[in-house]
């Protein structure tokens, strides 16, 4: 089992090693839409400090949402995807390896840029260090809540807006915590109870997002 | 040791076929014919379990696949019409992930070899996205060359898309996996001499199964 | 499968027997929802007295709090019934569940437009970010996706098992949800601008509250066996008893 994974990890960084333009991609998508705020709301420092928590983790949910569009679709067009379904292992087992290398590409390129870009928002030090540790334990629960996404809409029509519709509304508890975790740093009140509280987002959504993932793919695949 | 138990399939709203069954036994070949569009594509998915029939029963050695999804999978192999290779990846890496992914060992020198009996180990370390459609189907198939095997061979239209010379080494890799005890479901719309110790052949446009002796 | 001579329930669980049934309470339950309704309405804006801080104004709690309560009780009926479908198979089951979700979404855009018309003369705003307004916002969203999923796929059978898992995803997800945007509120907001805070309750209106709460319900059970009705004859449209059931009607 844990060499299946290990091949389907290998395999799929081994992809995206030869695609870098698409990994690269989804991080411009998170600068140019975290540098749109201030075009939008003005330049003034302390307007931007407050909202830069808010902005910088709304950026990441998006880019990791437009990435997802990379998670199973290509697999499902040329068949691989099928194999993977009637290989001898665990099919949870085989779509945790596809969510990590997912968090891999998409998610851990957010948690480092995500200082320099906070910098632009002139976020103190430890707020900074804050958002890093927030994204670092949010962006996984953003890819693997993701995949149940990804796999409901397999193969349908428009299949990339209605999963930013089914998938941002169950984004939301990720959203409040991660950036309430940093603003809760600036306050002084310590940022300790709501990134434990992420930390129980991801252990729940390790659990149960592949078993629903790997149920969402036998459906799409009958 | 498979046996199918009244299968119907009904795809959106119609009915495909129904009351299907049968029992393929080790060294025998079960040939899927009919028309186009008369559910040749949905009964092999059935027989994989990819698709749920809308009734009946597929067993595997006396036990529902159903229930042993896992377990059946791992004494399945299925070539379907996609080629399941992916464009940026070489063939022999291909390969390998075919064969880990199949509980087999992955070493280069075991997928060179399997390359070269389809005649398509000089594209080993070229990505699939240059190859021709020709060579991919090659290289595709170059799975069944790799062992150890899995008992039970579901194929989609094997031989389409092949020049003379590979048709042979399929033709070839067909028998002796037959005399070796394998079992083969496949359909093909070319007439290929298969030897066999028994022929099945499933008609969908007359939703018979007859057995037909070589 | 009917056992002759001994009465199943599992006799109703086909869309042929259920659609007779649906068709013959779907009348009562609309006139005990028009009935409880007029009742909790009447309750709600001549007999429970005026709120001394907000004025005839807080009225519109009558209609908000419970269609907020039956925008969440039918999203776990969905998901119950969808889950239902999913794992017993049953063709019925499913479309209950595909019939429930207008009616919820119903509900949830009249307990945010309750919310609205509630904020305008209390508070001067239309909108306020609340944790019950902004739970039943992303509950809306919830109900949309779950509409637009099964629309978007055209396999009926892959549309109610796709429909069910993200019905069932979202069940586990609601009081997370809820949790948040609750705690998030708390946080930000302060005491005074908050609608869960309602007047304290005398008796006459949390009974005009639940008269109401029990019309609503009423009223969706109607709707819901109107619209199950609707969805049998289009799914079943290839069989002879609904070729029948349209020749006898038309």
């Amino acid at each position: 089992m844990i060499r299946a994974l290990g091949w389907v990890l290998r395999r799929d960084l081994l992809l995206a090693f030869r695609r870098r333009g698409d990994v690269v991609n989804a991080l411009v998508f998170f600068v140019i839409v975290v540098s749109l705020f201030p075009l939008g709301v003005g330049p003034e420092a302390s307007q931007l400090r407050n909202m830069a928590p808010g902005v910088l983790w709304v950026a990441a949910l998006l880019a990791c949402m437009l990435s997802l569009a990379r998670l199973f679709a290509p697999d499902h067009q040329d068949g691989t995807l099928e194999q993977m379904l009637l290989a001898g292992e665990p099919l949870v087992v085989l779509v945790l390896g596809k969510v990590i290398s997912h968090w891999l590409m998409s998610g851990l390129p957010l948690v480092l840029m995500a200082p320099l870009l906070g910098l632009q928002f002139d976020l103190p030090a430890d707020s900074l260090a804050v958002l890093c540790v927030s994204l670092l334990i949010g962006t996984p629960v953003l890819s693997l809540i993701g995949s149940v996404g990804a796999a409901l809409t397999l193969g349908v029509r428009g299949s990339g807006v209605l999963v930013s519709l089914l998938v941002l509304p169950l984004y939301v508890p990720v959203l409040i915590f991660g950036a309430g975790s940093v603003v809760a740093t600036a306050n002084g009140t310590g940022a300790e109870a709501h990134l434990l509280l992420l930390g129980g987002f991801l252990a729940l959504s390790l659990v149960l997002a592949p078993w629903a993932t790997a149920a969402a793919l036998r459906i799409a695949m009958e | 040791m498979l046996e199918a138990l009244q299968l119907e399939c009904t795809r959106g709203e119609r009915r495909l076929f129904t009351g299907l069954s049968f029992a393929l036994s080790r060294g025998q070949l079960l040939r899927v014919a009919g028309a186009n569009g008369s559910g040749k594509t949905s009964l092999l998915r059935i027989m994989c379990g990819l698709l749920a029939p809308s009734a009946g029963e597929l067993r595997w050695c006396g036990k529902s696949i159903r229930s042993e999804r896992e377990e059946y999978s791992r004494n399945l192999l299925f070539v379907g019409h996609l080629n399941a290779l992916k464009d940026d990846l070489t063939a022999v890496e291909n390969l390998q992930v075919a064969a880990a992914l199949g509980g087999k060992p992955a070493d280069v020198g075991r997928m060179l070899a399997a390359l070269d009996c389809f005649g398509v180990a000089h594209c080993a370390e070229l990505p699939a996205k240059v190859l021709s459609q020709g060579q991919r189907r090659r290289v595709a198939l170059a799975r069944l060359a790799l062992a150890p095997t899995a008992p039970l061979w579901i194929l989609d239209e094997p031989f389409a898309a092949l020049d003379v010379a590979a048709v042979v080494e399929l033709e070839r890799l067909l028998a002796s996996h037959l005399a070796s005890g394998g079992m083969v479901v496949l359909t093909t719309h070319q007439e290929v001499a298969v030897v066999a110790h028994a022929v099945l052949r499933v008609d969908l446009d007359q939703q018979t199964a007859a057995l037909l002796a070589a | 499968m009917r056992t002759t001579g001994r009465f199943s329930w599992f006799y109703f669980s086909s869309p042929q027997s259920f659609y007779p049934l649906a068709g013959a309470l779907q009348p009562w339950f609309a006139g005990l929802a028009a009935i409880l309704c007029a009742v909790g309405l009447y309750i709600s804006f001549l007999v429970a007295p005026t709120d001394a801080q907000q004025g005839e104004a807080y009225r519109i709690i009558f209609i908000h709090v419970p269609a907020a309560w039956m925008s969440m009780f039918l999203y776990l009926v969905m998901g119950f019934w969808s889950g239902v479908g999913l794992v017993l198979n049953t063709r019925l089951s499913s479309m209950v569940a595909t019939a429930l979700a207008p009616t919820g979404a119903l509900f949830t855009f009249i307990a945010l437009w309750t919310g609205a018309l509630w904020g305008k003369p209390t508070w001067g705003t239309w909108w306020v970010w609340d944790a019950r307004l902004t739970s039943e916002l992303i509950l809306l969203f919830l109900y949309i996706g779950f509409m637009a999923l099964q629309a978007a796929i055209d396999d009926q059978r892959r549309s109610d098992k796709a429909g069910a898992v993200l019905a069932l995803v979202g069940v586990i997800n609601i009081p997370i949800i809820y949790f948040s945007v609750k705690w998030w509120s708390t946080l930000h907001q302060g005491a005074s601008v908050s609608m869960t805070g309602a007047p304290t309750m005398a008796k006459t209106m949390l009974l005009g509250m639940l008269i109401m709460a029990l019309g609503f319900w009423m009223y969706s059970i109607a709707a819901t066996l109107a619209r199950v009705r609707c969805v049998i004859l289009e799914r079943e449209r290839q069989t002879d008893w609904v070729a029948a059931e349209i020749g006898r009607q038309s």
